[in-house]
C-alpha cells in the first residue's frame, strides 16, 4: 500500500484482500475460543471492536501521500470490483446496516419503499451520470458544476449543497459510531463519539481518497460477513437452509397466520413510551389507498434521486481508471450493497417470527410476563432502554401491545435473541462500526475537499502549491470532523430522519444541474444557478414549513419527501432561465460533445 | 471530420435510446408495481405474497441485472461507433 508496492499492489488486490478475509475469519474462530474457555462477553465486544479499527487505521497510515491525484482520486486505479465494495461501504451506513431491517420489523411494507429506493438509485448513477462525471476528470462534484457552467457563482452553490447534504448525514454517522462504540467499548457516549471520530480520521487523513478506498474495501468485508452470518445461522436453526433469502415465504406466510392470532394492528398500546414503539403493523400487507401508494412511490423517488445527486457516492466513480470501468463499478456495487438490503427483509422476517411463534421456544408473545422478564436478553436490553414491558391490562400474560422496543435493537440483539454464541454479538458490532465508519469517512472527504478544492484553491488562491492545498485539505477534514462530532453529541435528530434529510437535500439542489449538464447542451450558468438556488432554498423551507412551521403537507408530502418540491421547483427554475437567457458559447457545446464519448482525454487534466 | 461528426451523431442518438429504455424498465420496477402491491399481494411467487416479494426482492433483483446488461449494451455501442477507449 505504501509506494514500494505501488504498480504490483494493483496486481496483487486480490491476494491481499483474500488473506485479509481469512485473517479476520481466523480472528473470529479466535474469539469464538477464547468464549469457550470462559472469556467474558465484554472483553470479547471490545477485543471486536478495537481490533478491527486498528486494522482500518494501519491501512490509512500505510496509505498515506502527497500527490494531489492520489490524495483527491486515488490515482485513478482503483478496479471496478473493488471500487464496487468500496463503494457498498461507503454507502452501507450505520442506518442500513443497524436500523433497517428493524424499520422493516416495524413498519411492513411501507419501510420497503428505503429498500427500493436505494438500490434503484443505481440505476440512475449509471445511465445518467457516473461515467460522464469521469470522463469529465473531476476531482469534486462541485468541480463539474463549475466548470460546465463556468463561474464562481455556480461552483459555489454546489459546494453549499453539498455541504448542507453531507453534513447533515454525517452527523447522524458519528452519532450510530459514538452509539456502538460506547456500548462495545463501555464508555460514556460523549467519549464514544471522540473515539469514533478518532477512527475515522486515521483512515482518512493521510492518504484521502486512496487511504479511503482501501479501507472502505476492508470494512465491506467486515460489515457484509457481520450482516449474512447471524441470519444464516438463525434461518438453519429454524430450518430454513443456507440461503435463507429466497425461501423465507413461508415465514412471511406463517408470521400472517400469528399475526391474528396475536392481534397485530387490533390491540393498540395503552400508553406510549418514549422512543419505542410496540408493533402495529401488518408485516407484508400493503394499504390500499392511493394515498399509501403514493406515500411509497414519492419515497422511493426521493432516496433514488437523492442517491444519483450525493456527492461522496458521485466522487467514488471518480477514482476508476476509465469511463468503461466506472461503469462496470457502478453495476458491482449495486450488487455489493444488494447483498446486504435483500438479505434486511429476511433478517426481519426471522425475528419477527422468532418473537410471535409459540412452536419456537425463544417467543416471548403470549407468554407469561415473569417469564418473559427472566430472560437475559430482556434483562440486558431493558438495563440500557431498548426494549421495554409493560403489563397493561395486568393479566400477567404479554401481549402484542404490551412490548415496547427501539427498531435498532432488531439487528444489535437477534443473536442473543436466537441464543447465538456471544461471539456473533461481537461480530455484529464490528460490523455496524464498520458500516457507520466508513461512511463517515466518504462524506467528511467530499465535504473537505470541495472546501479545499472548489472552495479554497479554485476561488481564494489558485496559486497554491500542491503542499499547501493538501495541507488546507486535512485541517479542513479534521475541522469538520470536529464540528460534526459536536453536533452529533447534541442529538438534535434521529438517525435516520437525518438520513433522510440528506438524500432530500441533495436532490433539491444537485439533480437536475447534473443530469441536465450532460443530457441538455442548451443548459446554461443562469439556469443552473437559478436550479440550485430555487431548488434548495423552496426545498429547505418547505421542510422547516411542514417540520416546524405547522404547515400541512401537500399530498402528503412530508419531512421525509420535501425533496418531491425541492427537484420539482430546481427543474423548473432551471429550465425556465436557461430558455429566457443566451445559449452557452462554442466551447462549453463541444465540451458537452466531448463529456459524450468515452473516448479521449479527459476535460481536466490532472494537476488541475 | 464529416464522418467523424455523423459517427459521433450515432453515437448519441444510440445511447440516448439506450437510456430511455432503461429509465422505462426501472420505472417500471421502481414506481409501477408498487403501485399495484395490495392488488399483486393476492397472487403468491415462492410462497411470498408477490407485491411484498418486488418490494423485499423482486425490484432488486431486477435492478442489478438490468445494469449488468446496460454495461454490456453501452459498451457495445461506444465500440461500434468507435467511440470506446483504446
Amino acid at each position: 500500500m505504501g509506494m514500494r508496492m505501488k504498480g504490483s499492489f494493483i496486481d496483487n488486490l486480490p491476494k491481499i484482500y483474500g488473506l485479509y478475509t481469512g485473517g479476520f475469519l481466523v480472528f473470529v474462530g479466535l474469539m469464538a475460543l477464547l468464549e469457550w474457555y470462559g472469556i467474558s462477553a465484554d472483553t470479547i465486544g471490545i477485543l471486536f471492536v478495537a481490533f478491527t479499527v486498528v486494522i482500518y487505521a494501519v491501512i490509512g497510515w500505510l496509505s498515506r501521500t502527497m500527490q494531489v491525484d492520489a490524495y483527491y482520486v486515488a490515482g485513478r486505479q482503483v478496479p471496478p470490483v473493488f471500487n464496487g465494495m468500496a463503494t457498498g461501504a461507503d454507502w452501507m451506513s450505520g442506518a442500513s446496516f443497524v436500523a433497517m431491517a428493524g424499520g422493516i420489523y416495524m413498519s411492513g411494507h411501507a419501510y420497503l419503499a428505503f429498500v427500493v429506493g436505494w438500490t434503484g438509485g443505481y440505476v440512475l448513477v449509471a445511465v445518467l451520470m457516473a461515467p460522464y462525471l469521469r470522463k469529465f476528470g473531476c476531482y469534486t462534484v462541485p468541480d463539474f458544476i463549475g466548470t460546465r457552467y463556468g463561474g464562481n457563482l455556480a461552483r459555489l452553490l454546489a459546494v453549499i449543497v453539498l455541504v448542507v447534504a453531507s453534513f447533515t448525514y454525517v452527523t447522524a454517522q458519528i452519532n450510530a459510531t459514538g452509539t456502538i462504540a460506547a456500548r462495545a467499548l463501555q464508555i460514556p457516549f460523549a467519549v464514544g463519539v471522540w473515539f469514533g471520530l478518532l477512527g475515522i480520521l486515521l483512515c482518512s487523513m493521510l492518504g484521502g481518497m486512496r487511504a479511503v478506498t482501501w479501507t472502505q474495501v476492508a470494512q465491506y468485508i467486515v460489515l457484509i460477513i457481520a450482516y449474512l452470518v447471524p441470519v444464516i445461522w438463525m434461518s438453519n436453526k429454524q430450518g430454513f437452509g443456507m440461503i435463507p433469502q429466497f425461501v423465507y415465504g413461508d415465514a412471511v406466510a406463517r408470521i400472517a397466520e400469528l399475526e391474528v392470532l396475536h392481534q397485530v394492528g387490533v390491540l393498540q398500546p395503552v400508553e406510549p413510551v418514549a422512543n419505542m414503539s410496540a408493533l402495529t403493523t401488518l408485516h407484508s400487507q400493503a394499504e390500499s389507498s392511493a394515498m399509501a401508494a403514493w406515500k411509497f412511490v414519492a419515497l422511493t423517488m426521493c432516496m433514488m434521486l437523492g442517491t444519483a445527486s450525493l456527492p461522496h457516492i458521485l466522487m467514488r466513480y471518480f477514482t476508476t481508471p476509465s469511463v468503461r470501468d466506472a461503469r462496470k463499478s457502478v453495476a458491482w456495487s449495486l450488487f455489493f450493497i444488494f447483498l446486504l438490503y435483500f438479505t434486511a427483509p429476511a433478517l426481519a422476517t426471522f425475528t419477527k417470527l422468532q418473537v410471535l411463534d409459540p412452536a419456537l421456544a425463544s417467543s416471548i408473545i403470549g407468554k407469561p410476563i415473569d417469564m418473559v422478564n427472566s430472560l437475559d436478553w430482556i434483562q440486558k436490553w431493558s438495563a440500557v432502554d431498548f426494549l421495554r414491558i409493560v403489563d397493561s391490562n395486568g393479566d400477567g400474560i404479554l401481549q402484542i401491545n404490551e412490548f415496547f422496543m427501539r427498531a435498532d435493537i432488531v439487528v444489535l440483539a437477534t443473536p442473543e435473541m436466537a441464543g447465538l454464541p456471544y461471539v456473533i454479538s461481537g461480530l455484529v458490532a464490528a460490523g455496524g462500526m464498520a458500516a457507520a465508519m466508513s461512511t463517515a469517512d466518504g462524506l467528511l472527504l467530499a465535504i473537505a475537499n470541495a472546501l479545499s478544492h472548489d472552495l479554497y484553491y479554485k476561488m481564494i488562491d489558485p496559486k497554491a502549491d500542491t503542499r499547501h492545498r493538501l495541507i488546507v485539505a486535512r485541517v479542513l477534514l479534521v475541522g469538520i470532523g470536529a464540528a460534526g462530532a459536536i453536533v452529533a453529541s447534541l442529538r438534535l435528530t434521529s438517525i435516520l430522519g437525518a438520513v433522510a434529510w440528506a438524500f432530500n437535500f441533495a436532490m433539491s439542489g444537485l439533480f437536475f444541474p447534473l443530469v441536465l449538464g450532460v443530457w441538455w447542451k442548451r443548459a446554461n450558468r443562469a439556469g443552473a444557478i437559478a436550479g440550485m438556488a430555487a431548488g434548495l432554498g423552496v426545498g429547505s423551507w418547505y421542510l422547516y414549513m411542514v417540520k416546524w412551521g405547522g404547515m400541512t403537507p401537500w399530498l402528503g408530502i412530508d419531512d421525509l419527501r420535501f425533496g418531491i418540491v425541492g427537484a420539482a421547483t430546481s427543474l423548473v427554475a432551471m429550465v425556465v432561465v436557461t430558455l429566457l437567457t443566451k445559449e452557452p458559447d462554442a466551447e462549453t457545446q463541444a465540451m458537452v460533445d466531448e463529456v459524450r464519448i468515452p473516448r479521449g482525454k479527459t476535460i481536466l487534466d490532472s494537476s488541475h | 471530420m464529416s464522418a467523424e461528426v455523423s459517427q459521433r451523431e450515432s453515437h448519441w442518438r444510440r445511447t440516448r435510446r439506450l437510456m430511455i429504455v432503461h429509465l422505462v424498465i426501472w420505472a417500471m420496477f421502481a414506481f409501477v408495481v408498487h403501485w399495484f402491491a395490495p392488488w399483486l399481494n393476492r397472487f403468491s411467487f415462492m410462497h411470498f405474497p408477490v407485491g411484498f416479494y418486488m418490494a423485499a426482492q423482486g425490484s432488486l433483483i431486477a435492478f442489478v441485472v438490468q445494469l449488468f446488461i446496460f454495461v454490456r449494451q453501452q459498451e457495445s455501442i461506444d465500440r461500434e461507433c468507435g467511440m470506446a477507449e483504446d
